[in-house]
């Protein structure tokens, strides 16, 4: 019952977050992916690296148990599927998650883009066993890896001797910072309204 | 008109943490790995099964992975995924909607490619069969690998991001040259 409730208020939260920030919005991501408007891509820096801060001084001070971390494995597929992603992403304007926000907010398109990813989906859960014959699946890099030592999990370090905590802070700090650093119009002026149609 | 990328950057890292702290980290593209096979198993008998001890798998190795999801989709990872569309919804109600003009298609798609409402669509498919299959491929998209990989320092999802760059830039300065 509270599992419930948490994914109800955190998932609620998530996409309006989502819808908020523009990240639903194609228009946003092209003006993005395009150097035209980076917001966005400040504001998905500054998102990972204040969550990374939290996170990590969390697990300093105790407040977050690190049994909650789930730390996907590192393969050659990750790389595959990044590329194959990005590219789809920049065709359509839609992620997974923001495609199903869009269609919430009333997009006609990102109904579309919702019955292709069940699709596509559908076609990687037959040809699952081929990637994994192809030895795409295979975990490099440690597999289940991180930058630093995570005390009380065993997850393979790059650097084995930065204490995973002290590297997650520092890291997240990086975020901050080049969300900070990154110019808004990198092609200069730009237009004054973030957003078209809006 | 987007939030300020202050207050945005700030709510979006705060809702990783809640998730991390309370639950686990934040993920969508598996639920559409889960939806498949319920639709798969409403339309075909079967598809899911449960063993004689009890547990629910798949002749196919890959959805035995989420077979109990299939079976009980009452679940944290799948609400979460229909809560965010309600909170998407809401908020962009409140705010008082998108318009009827990019509900259609986005302004930029149609400086670029027309107001032909098919031809958006056929592409937006296009792009849902690509993104989410390479998304299982990859084992994560945006939110699971780029976002709560990255901020729980994951190799993985440094990988992932650097991927994902690497074509999405190219691809939206090919084809989306025109602004809205």
């Amino acid at each position: 019952m509270t599992q419930i409730l948490l994914a109800l208020v955190i998932g609620g939260a998530f996409g309006a977050v989502l819808d908020r920030i523009g990240a639903s919005n194609p228009n946003v991501i092209w003006d993005m992916l395009t150097f035209r408007m980076l917001g966005l891509m400040k504001t998905i820096l500054l998102g990972i690296g204040v969550a990374a801060i939290l996170i990590f001084t969390g697990q300093m001070v105790g407040l977050v148990d690190v049994g909650h971390m789930s730390i996907k494995t590192a393969y050659w597929g990750v790389l595959f599927g990044g590329l194959m992603l990005g590219f789809g992403w920049a065709l359509s304007g839609f992620c997974p998650g923001t495609g199903i926000c869009a269609a919430a907010a009333g997009r006609k398109d990102a109904v579309f883009y919702i019955l292709g990813g069940l699709a596509g989906a559908g076609a990687y859960i037959l040809s699952h066993d081929w990637f994994q014959a192809a030895g795409l699946l295979d975990p490099i890099l440690g597999g289940k890896s991180t930058i630093g030592t995570i005390a009380g999990r065993d997850f393979p370090a790059l650097l084995p001797n930065v204490p995973g905590d002290i590297a997650g802070v520092l890291l997240g700090l990086a975020f901050v910072a080049i969300a900070f650093a990154l110019p808004q119009h990198p092609r200069g002026g730009g237009r004054a309204v973030a957003t078209p149609a809006e | 008109m987007s939030l300020d990328w202050k207050w945005g950057g700030l709510a979006l890292g705060f809702v990783f943490f809640t998730a991390l702290m309370l639950v686990k980290p934040v993920g969508v593209s598996t639920q559409f790995v889960v939806a498949d096979g319920i639709i798969a198993n409403a339309l075909v008998d079967g598809v899911i099964y449960q063993t004689e001890a009890g547990q629910w798998t798949s002749d196919n190795a890959y959805l035995a992975q989420s077979a109990r999801r299939v079976a009980d989709p009452i679940n944290y990872d799948f609400l979460f995924v229909l809560a965010m569309a309600l909170g998407a919804g809401l908020s962009a109600w409140l705010r008082g909607g998108i318009g009827a003009s990019e509900r259609q298609m986005p302004a930029i798609w149609r400086a670029n490619y027309g107001a032909g409402a098919w031809k958006r669509y056929g592409v937006a498919f296009a792009g849902g069969f690509i993104v989410l299959f390479a998304a299982r491929l990859a084992d994560g998209c945006t939110s699971g690998h780029m976002m709560s990989g990255m901020s729980q320092a994951a190799v993985s999802g440094f990988i992932f991001a650097a991927g994902v760059f690497a074509t999405a830039i190219p691809t939206a300065l090919l084809l989306y040259t025109k602004e809205a």
